[in-house]
């Protein structure tokens, strides 16, 4: 899958071949030193946090509450990194469950809202539909509502069904996000490629569903990986319904777990930043897969209507 | 090979849109039949319901013998050729013109050799290996036409083939689209906005407005006598001047004082258009017999004729396609003559031809 993304986004047609360093000499130096000033101050600001958690997750207990504080003479230990996967009597630790039931819980739920996006977006972008845009305009307002506002009945709701406490309630939460986002994305995708291939392969003999799936489909792939990626980034990263939904050890996700490590007595900032670490290398790295996508798909929407 | 029949055509989507009003359609075996209209008329959406791409709200259509309402586009035993081409993009050209015929189950050996024979026909011979990204608009549109052909179908569609070619491209692929169905004398059924494609290519046209048939003729009915004001103004470049005139002394006068010869059978008591084509009138000198007093008011000099327009006191000026010999000064007064026979006329109210 990350494969192919990266194919398709390298084969984009559009091209600047001027390379920036003259780009930049073009516009005079004193702006230019400006601007990198700038940057490079923009850059220690926004980067100095995640330095700093790299720092923490590798530091010793003492060296982390060191003050002042050391940058860069301390002794190097992965030992927090152990602690996250490891109990300390041996054995797997609630932290390793937790990020078990991340992946889990953000496969699932990604892998359903995708199944059932896709073809609803085909079906939105192929088909006269009764009043079409009033119904996609539904669709979407369903994302309006932030998820603080629709926990609490969402909350009640789930403890008359059962669904509290369990790794399903969250899968369907996050699906029922995420379906929206991707009918809405995929939609722009399928517009994209031309109806035409599925006339053609109905005349040459096929179903409508055997044409969607052996012409249209393919050419998708592409969009439905980078769609697939943001549903799963969202439930990956997802706080507030899994604090409310969940509370057991087992069935815990990653955020809230990490979040509880936090309030005790003492604080084991080392084990806090290893578990962020480990926590976000999966979205760095998906994100870095489908970065040009992450533009397209942004300005598709913005272009389109 | 076979004929289609659509008798009382009507589409209308679930938004309520109506894009097909009533459309009678009887192509006859071997036909080329153009539907020309401008975008919006129904003629595509009549199309895709002959090929089964759309469902038709109520209609029936007929291809050879076989009522064909309730068949996929597959058992219809047609082939369609889009504006965009659709060639599936991951196939070689080869694979791209199998394709229908694999879909078919046909033996391989059968396979390979009418491929080569439609590559033959199209000359696409050095282009089989390349993939559609690899071929120019006029080489992807020659391979869909040929993957329209291996199939042997009974009747092709063709829905705006041309439209995305260049102008030069254009002309040559609808000579040779001419001559290919000339030679299999297989059925056309080919949607087109351009009334110089209609013209050139149709046996017969169907000229649609608005979901509706406004006029079905040979290339020359649909140009002598347009049926409606719309076809009038829709065929000819530049289109009929429309006089509105009057009957009086045996003859049609218009306000402006032009002299048209009448036709037999012309009602009297109603209000009359003149359809007249710009190589029925011809710029004189002033005062010239039978001339009525004008000034041109421009001239556009095309090389091989003049188009100038003349103010002649009627509601609208007029076009008049002149020999390129001619010289006048834009601005002076001149003579305006009618040199055709009877135009044909039209009612005002109704827009319908009268006589």
């Amino acid at each position: 899958m990350a494969v192919s993304v990266d194919e398709a986004a390298s084969t984009d047609p559009v091209r600047d071949h001027t390379p920036p360093a003259r780009r930049l000499r073009g516009r005079g130096r004193g702006r230019s030193v400006l601007e990198v000033a700038l940057l490079t101050v923009l850059a220690v600001v926004m980067l100095f946090p995640v330095l700093w958690m790299i720092e923490t997750s590798i530091k010793e207990n003492r060296d982390v509450y060191a003050v002042p504080a050391k940058f860069f003479d301390f002794k190097v230990t992965m030992g927090h990194f152990k602690d996250v996967f490891v109990a300390p009597g041996g054995g797997r630790s609630a932290l390793s469950v937790a990020f078990l039931n991340s992946v889990v819980v953000a496969g699932v739920s990604t892998a359903l809202a995708t199944v059932l996006g896709v073809p609803a977006a085909w079906a939105y972008s192929r088909f006269a539909v009764k009043a079409k845009k009033d119904q996609l305009f539904f669709i979407l307002s369903t994302r309006f509502m932030p998820p603080v506002v629709v926990v609490i009945p969402i909350f009640l709701m789930y403890r008359q069904v059962g669904l509290i406490d369990t790794k399903l309630g969250l899968i369907l939460i996050y699906a029922a996000f995420n379906v929206p986002f991707t009918i809405w994305m995929m939609k722009g995708f399928v517009d994209e490629v031309p109806a035409e291939y599925e006339d053609a392969a109905m005349l040459d003999g096929y179903t409508r569903l055997q044409a969607f799936r052996r012409f249209t489909l393919p050419l998708l792939l592409p969009g439905i990986a980078a769609t697939a990626v943001f549903a799963l980034i969202f439930s990956w990263n997802e706080f507030v319904f899994a604090i409310f939904l969940t509370s057991s050890d087992s069935v815990r996700t990653a955020p809230p777990a990490i979040a509880g490590l936090i309030g005790g007595t003492t604080v084991d900032w080392g084990l806090v930043a290893a578990a962020s670490v480990v926590f976000a290398l999966p979205v760095l790295v998906f994100a870095y897969l489908v970065r040009k996508h992450l533009v397209a798909g942004v300005t598709l929407g913005a272009v389109r209507r | 090979m076979a004929g289609i029949e659509v008798t009382a055509l009507h589409k209308r989507y679930p938004d309520g849109t109506v894009a097909v009003d009533h459309v009678d359609l009887s192509i006859g075996d071997g036909e080329l039949f153009v539907m020309l209209g401008p975008s919006g008329c129904g003629k595509t959406t009549t199309l895709r319901a002959i090929a089964g791409l759309e469902r038709q709200t109520t209609g029936d259509i007929r291809i050879g013998d076989t009522l064909v309402n309730d068949l996929p586009p597959a058992e219809r035993d047609i082939a369609m050729v889009f504006q965009f081409y659709a060639l599936y993009p991951h196939l070689r050209t080869r694979d791209n013109l199998a394709f229908p015929l694999r879909a078919e189950g046909l033996p391989k050996a059968e396979v390979r050799e009418r491929v080569d024979e439609a590559a033959r026909l199209m000359r696409l011979g050095p282009l089989l290996d390349r993939r559609p990204h690899r071929l120019s608009g006029g080489e992807q549109q020659r391979v869909a036409l040929a993957r329209a052909l291996v199939r042997r179908p009974r009747a092709f569609l063709m829905d705006e083939p041309l439209t995305n070619l260049d102008a030069e491209l254009r002309a040559d692929m609808r000579t040779e689209i001419k001559h290919l169905q000339g030679e299999l004398g297989t059925t056309m059924v080919y949607v087109t906005h351009d009334q110089v494609e209609a013209m050139s290519l149709g046996h017969r046209i169907a000229i649609l407005n608005k979901g509706r048939v406004e006029q079905i003729g040979t290339p020359l009915e649909v140009y002598d006598r347009p049926a409606s004001l719309f076809c009038a103004a829709f065929i000819g470049s530049p289109p009929m001047n429309l006089i509105e005139v009057e009957v009086a002394d045996g003859k049609l006068r218009s306000q402006g004082g032009l002299v048209l010869p009448p036709p037999p059978s012309l009602p009297r008591d109603r209000r009359l258009v003149a359809g007249v084509r710009p190589e029925a009138l011809e710029v004189t000198e002033p005062g010239a017999e039978r001339s009525a007093p004008g000034r041109v008011v421009s001239a556009e000099w095309l090389g091989d004729e003049v188009i100038a327009v003349v103010d002649h006191g009627g509601r609208r000026d007029v076009r008049v396609r002149m020999p390129p010999t001619v010289r006048f000064a834009a601005g002076a007064p001149v003579g305006l003559r009618h040199t055709g026979g009877p135009p044909p006329v039209y009612d005002v109210s109704t827009e319908e031809l009268v006589a």
